[in-house]
């Protein structure tokens, strides 16, 4: 057990670092998430109301991670070092819990920033909203780096993320803007516990299955 | 018997389907009783099976999956893809006749508030990408892998979306229609269970007949190989 938490602390750390020298996600993932944020402004006409922004914000979201996620493993690719991982002798999943925590710090930091500039360019940002980010980001990058890894295998590549992905946060959407926008925001933010409960046994039971043959 | 049935299965069924799909027109047509809907309403008989098939497809597509991963069952990666396959014709053909439906009962194409269509929409398109995810990786056991931990997935997120479909009505659309009125009436649910009997024997005709043509496409490919 113990040797497994080691394993998986050192692969977020190996991301992290890789990040820390070469700055090229988290930093394209700030700009991106606050030029979606100026877009949406003009995209919404006046008296479109605080709910419309509300529901954009969930798009932001979804579209940032994304873009992060499209990232996820190139550099596994490029250098061969999946091979690697899988040869090194831990559990296969330990790859996927690693790199979905890594993912899950980049998208928190992307939000520290996006969240705040809703506040201030649409309207105030409350606490149940911010329950079901952090919800909807476990779930996000669980299935995220999930599907990048099936999607780093075939030769689309980075085109077959995005359609993959998308049908698969559809309910991530409906939790969050029913967290956001909805008078009881509790059963959405159960709605999102559930999503990441049974996501997040599925792909770490079956990741072995991605990386090998 | 049973080794004939297995051996024959692709006859057995094909016969079985087109007399029950000749019972379910005729008992459709001239049995099923009118509701106060009119005549629109017969579609529900052809609708409703359509899609529970469709999730039959997908559940054995998914269980096949299971069996590669788990027993390396030779040929269940083969007989995954085709139920999917046909999964997705069922699917499109249920949003075809839902939205024929929804036409004339609500005189709208499309309705946000038919559950079961947007449900149908949302695995339409997450099945879709099944295909892309598919042929985008070389056939072997990588692509038997990843299709059928893909299959998987389809399984858990079909209950998540029906759930997430039910609470965004909540903020989405707070009337709800009441779309099937009242009970069925004992003959309309016999017809329907025949309808639905011949849609699903339907199913195993076509799975049958694509698995046959599909083991002959392989089978050509390795005689000429071997002649080549």
């Amino acid at each position: 057990m113990r040797g497994y938490v080691g394993d998986v602390a050192a692969l977020a750390r190996k991301d992290l670092l890789l990040e820390v020298r070469s700055r090229d996600t988290l930093p394209a993932m700030l700009i991106f998430v606050a030029a979606a944020l100026v877009i949406f402004h003009f995209a919404l006409p006046s008296g479109t109301g605080e709910l419309a922004g509300l529901g954009l914000l969930w798009v932001a979201i979804v579209f940032t991670a994304l873009l992060g996620l499209s990232r996820a493993f190139v550099a596994e690719r490029e250098q061969g070092v999946l091979d690697g991982l899988v040869l090194a002798p831990s559990d296969r999943s330990a790859i996927w819990l690693g790199k979905s925590l890594a993912a899950l710090t980049f998208l928190v930091l992307a939000e520290a920033i996006a969240l705040p500039l809703f506040a201030i360019f649409f309207s105030s940002v409350d606490g149940a909203t911010i329950a079901a980010v952090a919800l909807a980001d476990i779930g996000i990058c669980a299935v995220g780096v999930f599907v990048s890894a099936m999607a780093t295998a075939t030769r689309a590549r980075e085109l077959l993320l995005p359609v993959l992905f998308l049908p698969l946060a559809i309910p991530v959407i409906v939790g969050g803007v029913g967290a956001s926008v909805a008078d009881s925001a509790g059963r959405y933010l159960g709605f999102l516990a559930l999503y990441d409960a049974l996501f997040a046994t599925i792909c770490w039971a079956s990741f072995e299955y991605v990386v090998t043959e | 018997m049973s080794t004939w049935l297995r051996n024959n299965a692709l006859v057995a069924s094909a016969a079985l389907a087109a007399v029950l799909l000749t019972l379910a027109i005729a008992l459709v047509a001239f049995y099923a009783p009118l509701d106060q809907d009119g005549l629109n309403q017969k579609i529900f008989y052809f609708h409703v099976p359509i899609a529970l098939t469709a999730y039959a497809c997908f559940g054995w597509g998914a269980w096949k999956g299971l069996l590669h991963l788990w027993k390396r069952t030779p040929g269940a990666d083969l007989e995954s893809y085709v139920a999917i396959h046909l999964g997705v014709i069922f699917g499109a053909m249920t949003l075809v006749t839902g939205s024929i439906w929804a036409k004339y009962r609500w005189g709208h194409w499309w309705l946000w508030s038919e559950k079961q269509l947007v449900l149908f929409l949302v695995l339409f398109l997450f099945y879709s990408a099944y295909f892309m995810l598919r042929f985008s990786v070389e056939p072997g056991p990588r692509q038997a892998n990843l299709s059928a931990v893909y299959s998987l997935f389809g399984v858990v997120l079909i209950p998540i979306s029906f759930l997430a479909i039910r609470l965004a009505n909540a903020y989405i659309h707070p009337i709800a229609f009441t779309s099937h009125g009242p009970q069925m009436a004992g003959s309309q649910f016999f017809t329907f269970c025949v309808c639905l009997a011949a849609m699903l024997s339907l199913f195993a005709a076509l799975y049958h007949l694509e698995l046959a043509g599909k083991r002959l496409d392989a089978h050509l490919r390795e005689l000429r190989e071997l002649l080549g």
